[in-house]
């Protein structure tokens, strides 16, 4: 379905400017669609969560709204604007797998402070204080690389908070974390939430999407099977693809999409 | 002459009793060599991290050039040096033709394009991971290149040893332009050159076993740097 229902909670703003909107967006590689027009608006202040299927398109999709990657048709607009090295610096994104610097933990979020043009002392400061928040302090002078999956994650995401950005991607960031890490991670994207950060969530935890969504872009085959306000939508899924997600099936069939 | 065995034994008394020939001879030769390593670093290893950094008009042809110039003959770069140094040359004034000087020029030719090279695979191996989080972050030109040369550090180290390695071994350009003259400019390659020539057979060999022994402790360096990359996991 091309034409899905407006949002139409009454959370839902409306009246807000987006402040990320990309419209008839695609992408190609190796000769099919991978994102095949899609349509997207974030209202400032929410969190959207993306869900899918395995090669569904979500990574790909974080890619192309964050700029790391130009659609082949479409645009992406932050604030009205094209997406430019400034506009990706009032942003930040934690991968899927986590990139480390070759350094040690204290000092991979000095280099994301000091790109944001943190300087001196205060740089050291807030480093810190992100790790105490990450829970990482007594790992600070490891080298990153050799920490286990999950600090890695939690460290990628102390260091895209540590730039306070205004939109934060979150490709599955709680994907290999213990409980106890998964819930600390749920507070931080809460509490950035309530400090007017928007985030863009992918996640295959329906327990998860429910705890956190505002919002839910469901998408199937590099399309949005489904879009709307989130617990509307998973009551009441109107796309065969959503509603055999929702009851744990597996859904094979693309004719939906069209 | 009493045999290899003979020979053997005379060239490592040289090297015992410091002689002092042969000790002009090394000391000449390191410093000629430790020059152009650290001239061809000082070129190369920023020229290889902005070719291997970024995407530009011409990288592929950037990338071919200092592939072609890794391979420069040395014999073709010791005439090259020789005509621009020689009287008649351009830059014969400079009266620099059968000086250190000019072997330093002709090795920094030879080996500025093997570290660049080097230098660019290094750190485009190392972009190719970081791409995504440096254009996330917002990493600018300059940070990005400061950035990848320090994380690629250890690797840039062997790539130095290499250069040492290779311009120390060499014996063709320093020849043509050093001229093997006798305490101005003859180092340890030119001189086994002559002196097996001359029936000089101790003097050559000595100065053999020390240039092996020179590649054993550079590899040996090379061993330990990726030792060191490893224990701070870095490889
Ligand atoms: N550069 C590329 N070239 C070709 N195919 C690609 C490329 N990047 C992604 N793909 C393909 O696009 C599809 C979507 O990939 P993507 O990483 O977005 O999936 P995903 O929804 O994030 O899946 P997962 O839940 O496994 O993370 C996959 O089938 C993938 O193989
Ligand atoms: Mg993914």
């Amino acid at each position: 379905m091309r034409d899905f229902p407006a949002f139409d909670d009454p959370g839902s703003v409306q009246g807000a400017a987006p402040i990320l909107c990309a419209s008839g967006v695609r992408f190609h590689a190796g000769g099919s669609a991978l994102i095949d027009g899609i349509d997207l608006t974030l209202a400032p202040g929410r969190i959207t969560v993306v869900m899918g299927a395995n090669g569904a398109g979500k990574s790909l999709l974080l890619r192309l709204l964050h700029g790391l990657i130009l659609p082949d048709s479409g645009s992406v607009l932050w604030r009205g604007r094209p997406l430019d090295r400034a506009a990706r610096a009032a942003q930040a994104m934690v991968f899927q797998r986590p990139v480390m610097l070759r350094r040690s933990v204290l000092a991979n979020l000095r280099f994301a402070l000091a790109v944001q043009g943190v300087r001196g002392a205060e740089r050291t400061r807030r480093a810190v204080q992100a790790l105490s928040r990450a829970n990482l302090a007594d790992l600070a002078h490891r080298p990153a690389r050799v920490l286990s999956g999950g600090e890695q994650q939690r460290l990628a995401l102390a260091r895209a908070m540590a730039g306070a950005p205004e939109l934060l991607f979150l490709d599955e960031p709680t994907a290999s974390l213990d409980p106890a890490s998964t819930q600390a991670i749920e507070t931080q994207i809460r509490d950035a939430r309530a400090s007017g950060v928007t985030v863009v969530l992918v996640t295959h935890d329906l327990g998860q999407a429910r705890r956190l969504g505002d919002d839910l872009v469901f998408l199937h085959a590099g399309r949005v099977a489904e879009a709307g306000p989130l617990h509307a939508t998973l009551a009441r899924p109107h796309s065969a693809a959503l509603r055999a997600w929702v009851e744990g099936r597996l859904f094979l069939d693309t004719s939906c999409a069209t | 002459m009493n045999g290899f065995s003979g020979v053997l034994g005379q060239a490592f008394g040289l090297i015992l009793a410091w002689d002092a020939d042969l000790v002009a001879i090394i000391g000449l030769s390191l410093r000629v060599t430790l020059s152009a390593v650290v001239i061809a670093c000082l070129v190369g290893l920023p020229l290889g991290a902005v070719v291997g950094a970024f995407r530009f008009p011409g990288r592929v042809l950037a990338d071919l050039l200092l592939n072609a110039l890794m391979g420069l003959p040395p014999v073709v770069v010791g005439l090259l040096v020789y005509l621009m140094l020689s009287a008649s040359g351009p830059l014969g004034p400079l009266a620099l033709l059968y000086t250190p000087t000019a072997m330093i020029v002709a090795q920094t030719i030879l080996v500025t394009p093997i570290i660049a090279a080097l230098t660019r695979q290094a750190i485009r191996d190392l972009d190719r991971e970081y791409d995504e989080q440096f254009q996330s972050l917002g990493v600018g030109p300059v940070a990005r290149v400061a950035a990848l040369l320090w994380d690629a550090r250890f690797s840039l180290l062997t790539v130095a040893l290499a250069g040492f390695g290779r311009a120390v071994a060499e014996v063709g350009a320093v020849l043509i332009v050093g001229g093997n003259i006798n305490h101005v400019t003859r180092m340890m390659t030119t001189a086994i050159a002559l002196e097996t020539s001359k029936g000089n057979l101790q003097l050559a060999l000595a100065l053999g076993v020390v240039l092996l022994a020179l590649a054993l402790v550079v590899n040996a360096a090379v061993m330990a740097v990726r030792g060191l990359a490893v224990r701070a996991a870095h490889a």
